[in-house]
């Protein structure tokens, strides 16, 4: 026993560093569990507090792009109004009153901690449960989709956005409307891969490529990018597409929060039909 | 050894902040990303016991961990520095020992001693950071470049740091 303790003391340097090693190195590989306790992350409110005020200050130095971003969706917005129509007499129209059945509810939040150059890059938004945000909701900017709500706590929520390589995305093809899974490899922020398109489908550069809807974390038709390269290995039945991103994850401050409302009954359907 | 405390305090938050609000925002092509915060733990008094070496490297690179979203790995590899510094201070101990009172800095031992003694230990620092963050040998090239041009870097940073504050010990 005594010479344990001696021997324990002796070697207490090593045994101490092997200890917390194996410690941080559990943290490392039990990521996800500890991802879910938002007290590790940055939607702690504490490092949240910080980043929020930071990010206050760089923002003001983007200003004017902000400024234009907002200023061309004005103009968008308007262009979509019932006045900028010509009403023709000669037809009329049976609208379909989306707001008598609204699925989709959008939320205004702001970007203020953002990585590109990991290969697990994370948002951090100023809006959390309190305002109505979940876990699972997309997340949107004017010029794409961004990525998807991760954890929330009362006031802040971490997205994963699609530069991670952790995360896939149901995608589409816009003009053909063959689906794929849309993933990051870790190397560029402006470039993503379409996987899973069959090799008799028409692809060219070019095309746009947006999201199926067929996950319901984004509704159908939002952009993701447009197809920059094809490659087709030799023998290969799916064709490796290159997709040059709409949104620039360098320079993101503002974006909308996606929540489905019929989300939970499209999914209890969907697990009834698996369970048969 | 509580004289030390109140600079050393000054240096964590100082570097956390620094890496935080500004390094963990630099990215050089894609490959390079400075990690200056080690130099905390790089110039912590050659005094410090073994146990409290390995819990302030620790916590150093848990707190970088936290604001970056990546639980357990800079602690990790902070760990792992803290582990190599006593061994690497041992080989290249001058003649006559260290002297007491005095800290491992430039402005104490010099630029060639400093620099070798950094160069391995940000280097070992930067390759376990980011196997583990690659969490595998595939991209065995990539990474590697990764790890030379980032720990360039970060010595240039840290060398620049260190002049910055024997510029302030001569003002003396």
């Amino acid at each position: 026993m005594r010479n344990f303790i001696r021997f324990i003391i002796k070697y207490h340097f090593t045994i101490l560093f092997f200890i917390i090693e194996a410690v941080s190195l559990l943290l490392v590989i039990n990521y996800n569990a500890y991802q879910r306790s938002s007290f590790l992350s940055s939607s702690s409110s504490v490092s949240g507090g910080i980043l929020k005020r930071y990010s206050a200050g760089s923002e003001y130095l983007m200003l004017r792009d902000i400024n234009e971003d907002l200023a061309r969706e004005n103009a968008y917005l308007r262009s979509r109004l019932p006045e900028s129509f010509r009403a023709s007499r000669d037809y009329f129209n049976l609208v379909n009153d989306s707001t008598s059945m609204q699925e989709y509810i959008y939320r205004s939040a702001r970007v203020i901690n953002n990585s590109t150059h990991r290969r697990f890059n994370y948002l951090t938004l100023n809006k959390g449960r309190l305002n109505g945000i979940e876990p699972e909701m997309g997340v949107i900017s004017n010029k794409g989709a961004v990525g998807i709500v991760k954890n929330v706590s009362d006031n802040y929520s971490t997205v994963i956005s699609i530069i991670n390589t952790r995360l896939k995305i149901s995608a589409k093809l816009k003009e053909s409307g063959f689906f794929g899974s849309l993933e990051w490899d870790g190397t560029s922020y402006q470039h993503v891969y379409l996987l899973d398109i069959p090799r008799h489908a028409n692809v060219s550069v070019g095309d746009l490529v947006v999201t199926s809807g067929y996950s319901s974390i984004f509704p159908e038709g939002i952009l993701l990018g447009n197809v920059e390269d094809v490659e087709l290995d030799k023998g290969a039945s799916f064709y490796r597409i290159r997709v040059k991103l709409s949104v620039d994850f360098k320079n993101l401050s503002f974006v909308e929060v996606i929540g489905h409302n019929s989300i939970a009954e499209q999914i209890n359907l969907e697990k009834i039909s698996e369970d048969d | 050894m509580i004289s030390y405390a109140p600079r050393y305090i000054f240096n964590f938050v100082f570097f956390t902040l620094i890496q935080v609000l500004v390094l963990n925002n630099i990215q050089l092509s894609g490959f390079v990303n400075p990690y200056l915060y080690i130099l905390f733990v790089l110039t912590l008094p050659f005094e410090t016991p073994g146990w409290l070496l390995l819990l302030l490297g620790f916590s150093s690179g848990m707190v970088i961990d936290i604001f970056s979203n990546t639980p357990g790995m800079h602690a990790s590899a902070t760990v792992f520095m803290c582990f190599l510094r006593p061994y690497v201070l041992r080989l290249f101990a001058p003649r006559d020992e260290y002297q007491p009172g005095t800290i491992p800095t430039m402005g104490y031992y010099g630029f060639a001693w400093f620099l070798r003694y950094a160069v391995i230990l940000v280097v070992a620092h930067h390759l376990f950071l980011f196997f583990i963050e690659v969490f595998s040998l595939t991209h065995f090239f990539s990474t590697f470049v990764r790890v030379l041009s980032s720990s360039a870097l970060t010595l240039i940073l840290i060398l620049i740091a260190q002049l910055f504050s024997q510029g302030k010990k001569q003002g003396r």
